[in-house]
């Protein structure tokens, strides 16, 4: 990861034009992508995670969606204010995407070979030859065994977790210098979300570009992740590095969501600490911060009215609540599920 | 423990796929055999196409069994008329993966309970079926007020809770929960995994708990199974299958489930699993594993393993490191 900075994104905000007024999905993040960085940003259902990045290139429909604010590209492009043709040619060039379920995002009538070298023949204007080569590069990165013959098939003759490769593959065509990887692994088991997330990390290393990863698993931000963004209601409530966000959660609800997950060798089992309620509908936002509804540390009336700002408590550590919960509280909550015995690692005898 | 519950023993399920020359058998399930007591839970892990759920409608008749036994509370479920089958429904229920798709979108979510109520003739009139609609909404953390709304009306996590009250409509001992919370947000998943602990220990239900997410699993259970293609590899109390996991698919399993903790998690060896998992219509001979196995040597090709006692009490595992116990192939 080097210092340069290849997407900066200010006052992003998305809202759409609904039957019950204005949804406003997306309130204001702000964050800098660094060559190299893998940046994760956490939320449940409704939190803005997956369209405040595609809302960078418009992969949104305009209207009724409307984005506002400015995101550069490289320190030279603003993406938001781009008409359609110019962001073509940033939509898989530069920015690369690979998305939740590959059975969908994948064209069932065509070959997995036209589909891949599609883009690049019309960002990078390949012969057919040469794109065809490069797409057994491609296959061969993403570990798909006899990538000749396997161009000329089509998605459904391949599994899951291979259908993923080829759109990781895809995405990786034309040497992004950003892949958005919006839930690439919930789809997949287990296994195979540890060989693509492996496989992400290596062609990142490889390759150098900047990865977004959206995500509602915290397991997996805690692998893969250097910085992250927690989104609860559109907003950033918190943002720090995957280290801290993990030692020292500061915002209620980063606290509630880490309690409230079963960890593999609890011994104990008691009830699990629950978030009560659900988040808000965008349409109908509380007036002061966002999660007040459903916060246990509230203790304060600005909660209830006010929105707070995104402060920084630490280096590069920064938290939207007026509340600071106390450290002890919140190791306690942390603690609670965590009264774990150790993983047995990987044993020496044996394992390969 | 005295007589279990349930017990399930051998139990396949075979699908006919294509027709005349191309006909083939998908063996979704095949030979499965399992153990629930009353009050206990059951986890039942392993990744899609693997047979858990299969093999929970099973064992509820809600797919016929092609072979093996199930018996529960002494009664041979696979024996009974259809007369009878619905009669021994009420006893046992079921909570499927998606409340949306498993609740009928055009009717009042008290209907929905109500059906079963009135299915197995459980309530004396209209204000006795309302009141009972209302206390089983109650119990699953809902107003009763909410008996006249629609199932889209609902967030997930609120409409799994009305699945959960339907299932509980009829008094059941026992209920197969079928992936009852990959389908909600984790803020939420938390509250009806307590809401299942909760009812268990009021009403004494046995479940049998169907996930893939070993740590929910793990949580939830009092002893674990882990299938691969059609077969139970390994079956544990939760912890021992934790720290002492035999299957060398176990093992892979439970190295790759993410760890929310950096520190953990990255200094974590991963036993890495090359390859998919082969087709359930051609499985592969002897060990099923052996494909993809970290581990495997000659005999795995030639003898089908069975589960033998391996470690701690009451740990089972289907692999032939273990010794070699499990049927010869024939060539």
């Amino acid at each position: 990861m080097s210092d340069e900075v290849v997407l900066s994104v200010r006052d992003l905000e998305v809202s759409f034009g609904t039957k019950r007024g204005r949804a406003e999905v997306v309130r204001g993040i702000d964050y800098d992508l660094r060559r190299g960085e893998t940046l994760a940003i956490v939320g449940e259902s409704g939190s803005g995670k997956s369209v405040s990045t595609l809302a960078l290139t418009k992969l949104i429909p305009i209207p009724p969606g409307r984005v506002t604010g400015t995101a550069h590209l490289g320190g030279e492009l603003e993406l938001i204010a781009m008409t359609e043709q110019e962001l073509s040619r940033v939509r898989g060039q530069r920015i690369g995407f690979v998305f939740q379920d590959p059975m969908t995002s994948l064209n069932p009538v065509h070959t997995i070979g036209r589909q891949l070298t599609e883009g690049m023949r019309h960002h990078l204007g390949l012969s057919e030859r040469d794109a065809r080569d490069r797409a057994v590069d491609l296959l061969e990165k993403v570990g798909i065994p006899s990538p000749e013959q396997r161009l000329d098939d089509f998605p459904h003759q391949f599994s899951g977790g291979m259908r993923q490769r080829v759109v990781i593959a895809i995405g990786l065509s034309c040497d992004p210098e950003v892949l958005v990887a919006d839930e690439a692994t919930t789809a997949l088991d287990v296994t195979t979300q540890a060989q693509i997330t492996d496989l992400v990390a290596e062609l990142q290393e490889e390759l150098g570009m900047a990865v977004i990863w959206i995500t509602h698993d915290l397991g997996v931000v805690a692998g893969i992740a250097d910085r992250v963004l927690v989104m609860y209601a559109g907003e950033v409530v918190e943002a720090a590095s995957a280290e801290a966000l993990f030692a020292r959660p500061r915002h209620p609800y980063t606290i509630g969501l880490q309690a409230s997950l079963p960890v593999l060798g609890d011994v104990e089992r008691h009830d699990l600490a629950a978030i009560p309620g659900l988040p808000p509908a965008p349409t109908a936002l509380p007036q002061g911060c966002g999660f007040y509804p459903r916060c246990s540390y509230r203790d304060d009336e600005r909660c209830a009215t006010e929105r707070p700002p995104l402060t920084q408590v630490a280096e590069g550590h920064w938290v939207r609540s007026f509340y600071e919960v106390p450290a002890e509280e919140a190791a306690r909550a942390a603690a609670a599920n965590r009264i774990v015995i150790e993983p047995p690692d990987a044993r020496d005898e044996g394992v390969a | 423990m005295s007589a279990p519950l349930l017990q399930v023993e051998d139990l396949s399920v075979h699908f006919t796929v294509g027709r005349g020359r191309a006909k083939q058998t998908v063996r979704a399930v095949d030979g499965v055999d399992l153990t629930l007591g009353a009050g206990e839970t059951l986890g039942l892990v392993g990744e899609s196409g693997c047979g858990k759920t299969t093999t929970g409608l099973a064992i509820l008749r809600l797919v016929e069994p092609t072979a093996g036994r199930v018996t529960f509370d002494g009664t041979d479920v696979r024996g009974l008329s259809t007369r009878d089958l619905r009669r021994w429904r009420r006893r046992a229920a079921m909570i499927f993966q998606d409340p949306y798709a498993s609740l009928d979108p055009r009717l009042p979510v008290g209907e929905s309970i109500g059906e079963a109520l009135d299915i197995h003739d459980l309530h004396q009139g209209t204000q006795a079926r309302r009141a009972r609609i209302g206390e089983l909404l109650e119990r699953c953390g809902l107003h009763p007020r909410v008996a006249g709304r629609y199932p889209h009306e609902f967030s997930g996590g609120q409409r799994q809770r009305i699945g959960i009250a339907r299932a509980l409509a009829c008094e059941p001992d026992f209920i197969v929960c079928d992936e009852p919370i990959a389908a909600l947000d984790v803020s939420i998943q938390a509250q009806v995994m307590n809401l299942l602990g909760e009812l268990q220990s009021d009403l004494g239900l046995a479940y049998l708990f169907i996930a893939h997410d070993l740590a929910a699993v793990q949580h939830i259970c009092d002893r674990i199974a882990v299938m691969y293609l059609g077969r139970v590899v390994e079956e544990a109390e939760r912890l021992e299958l934790y720290r002492s996991a035999q299957h060398p698919y176990t093992r892979a399993l439970l190295s790759a489930i993410p760890i929310p903790d950096p520190v953990r998690e990255r200094k974590r060896e991963r036993i890495r699993l090359v390859g998919d998992v082969p087709s359930p219509i051609d499985p592969p001979s002897g060990c099923r594993f052996r494909t993809r196995c970290p581990e495997v040597f000659d005999a795995c090709e030639r003898i089908d393993p069975a589960l033998q006692a391996v470690a701690g009490p009451d740990h089972t595992a289907a692999c032939l490191l273990h010794g070699e116990v499990g049927t010869e192939v024939a060539h």
